[in-house]
């Protein structure tokens, strides 16, 4: 069977960009952990600068960046396709893989740097906002509907999100500064790091938009199959259904109940 | 556009006066939560006066997603939706009078829920006029992003559970933003730090107000 059509990359791509995200990581967790110095303030703890940063510009700026866009894309009618719908709602649904790390990361790091799991940062109160954002998107997604349809709400329910996340920013900003006084420790992008360290944080980067990348590519190409399975048993279940009505079932077959009008 | 507003909220405002849903299950649920407040926070007035702004503008929140569920509601049994996108009125229109008509519901509820607090809490405003700006502008970012969140979820079978982890956490500065103004209206409270948080809720409801003119075609177009 030849590769259907409008599935995005083949799959020859996809395993090659797989294999670099794969390489990538593996070399930022092999230089973060055994080739880099500890930090003189933060000791070992300062490794998760490797990892924290890039997962977070993939989340915040990558992944609903991206998802704006394409939304922004579907709305507008000159360009309006189901590929900028499936690349939205694809990377929403890593943007909020990417995010939850985020957080995760986060509330890791700041047990034993700032003594607490959470505090009321304006990063991590505005980065937990957007997660349930994009949850909520996800959830819309999830709505059985004819798939323009689906589409259209996602792409108006993205936009309407991606308007909030600037006000949302600047409200905690302000909230935090008012009440708590800066707490925000953020050393860690000075230009006085290391050198290896700046190479190792450069290739996080790399690392993990590339596994952006790959995880999007991938998850459009199951959106686009999976949609087509749901057309070709669609027509496998019409077809039965007028092969039924054409000839009766033998009279001592188990008699299951035919559903009347159209099965949708 | 404007006449299409005006037809479409007097049409709602219509609905609601002679039901009374909005009078008597919003408003009174919006008046119950004050004495939920009481119960969680424990009876001592230090206490529930310094916590009021912010729960008052929660009792204003969750009332906007039974205002917003209810303007929605009314528009599902009769096929409304379809006659309103035949009748050729302007979306824009329609998304205009549903935002007045939420936000006159929700002025009518905060003055009812203000009058209780003043009685349970004892608390009273100090700086009237910023208390009132904060409302109105903080009433018309919630009533836009609220009605846009309504059109978004209406006619759907999980509207119940979906509007508000839809509309929550979009509404989140508005609560934010709107309490903090308040509690600077409120006694002792620092006039010139609620009064810059103006500067959240005219934007948050202006923003809103754009996207909903520009956006509620297209969503019309999908119930």
């Amino acid at each position: 069977m030849s590769r259907p059509a409008g599935a995005g990359w083949s799959p020859r791509v996809l395993a090659i960009v797989g294999a670099g995200a794969l390489v990538s990581v593996a070399a930022t967790v092999w230089l973060g952990l055994w080739v880099t110095p500890p930090d003189r303030t933060q000791g070992n703890l300062v490794r998760l600068v490797y990892l924290h940063p890039p997962v977070a510009w993939v989340s915040l700026y990558l992944a609903f960046g991206l998802a704006a866009l394409s939304s922004l894309l579907y709305l507008w009618k000159r360009t309006r396709s189901l590929f900028w719908d499936r690349l939205a709602a694809a990377s929403v649904e890593v943007g909020v893989v990417f995010t939850a790390l985020t957080l995760a990361t986060g509330t890791l790091w700041g047990r034993p740097t700032w003594g607490v799991w959470w505090t009321w940062d304006a990063r991590l109160t505005s980065t937990a906002l957007l997660l349930v954002l994009f949850l909520g998107y996800l959830a819309l997604r999830r709505v059985p509907a004819d798939p323009e349809v689906r589409a259209k709400r996602c792409a108006v329910a993205a936009l309407v999100a991606f308007v909030d996340v600037p006000i949302v920013h600047f409200s905690v900003v302000w909230w935090q500064t008012l009440h708590q006084g800066a707490t925000v420790l953020n050393a860690n992008l000075s230009p006085t790091i290391h050198g290896s360290m700046a190479w190792t944080l450069l290739l996080g980067f790399v690392a993990m938009t590339l596994l952006f990348v790959w995880m999007v590519a991938l998850r459009y190409r199951i959106e686009v199959l999976s949609d087509r399975v749901g057309e070709e048993a669609l027509e496998v279940t019409l077809a039965e259904r007028w092969a039924e009505d054409d000839s009766p079932p033998p009279a001592d077959a188990p008699s299951v109940p035919v559903p009347s009008g159209r099965p949708t | 556009m404007w006449r299409d507003a005006r037809l479409v909220a007097a049409k709602d405002l219509r609905i609601e006066l002679r039901s009374r849903i909005a009078l008597w299950q919003v408003l009174p649920v919006a008046v119950l939560s004050l004495f939920l407040y009481a119960f969680a926070l424990g009876p001592g007035r230090a206490a529930l006066a310094a916590a009021a702004p912010g729960l008052f503008w929660l009792a204003v929140l969750f009332s906007t997603v039974l205002a917003v569920q209810r303007s929605f509601a009314i528009e599902s049994g009769e096929g409304t939706r379809d006659a309103l996108r035949l009748s050729g009125i302007d979306p824009a229109g329609v998304f205009l009078g549903k935002v007045a008509a939420v936000a006159l519901e929700l002025a009518v509820l905060q003055v009812v829920v203000w009058a209780g607090m003043t009685v349970l809490f004892g608390v009273h405003v100090e700086t009237p006029w910023l208390a009132v700006v904060a409302s109105v502008l903080a009433t018309v970012g919630l009533a836009s992003a609220g009605v846009l969140y309504g059109a978004l979820s209406a006619g759907l079978r999980v509207r119940e559970t979906l509007l508000p982890l839809l509309v929550l956490p979009v509404l989140a500065p508005v609560l934010l933003a709107a309490s903090r103004a308040w509690a600077g209206a409120l006694q002792h409270g620092s006039v010139a730090a609620g009064t810059g948080w103006l500067r959240v809720l005219g934007p948050f409801a202006a923003a809103y107000l754009v996207v909903g003119i520009l956006l509620y075609g297209p969503l019309l177009e999908t119930g």
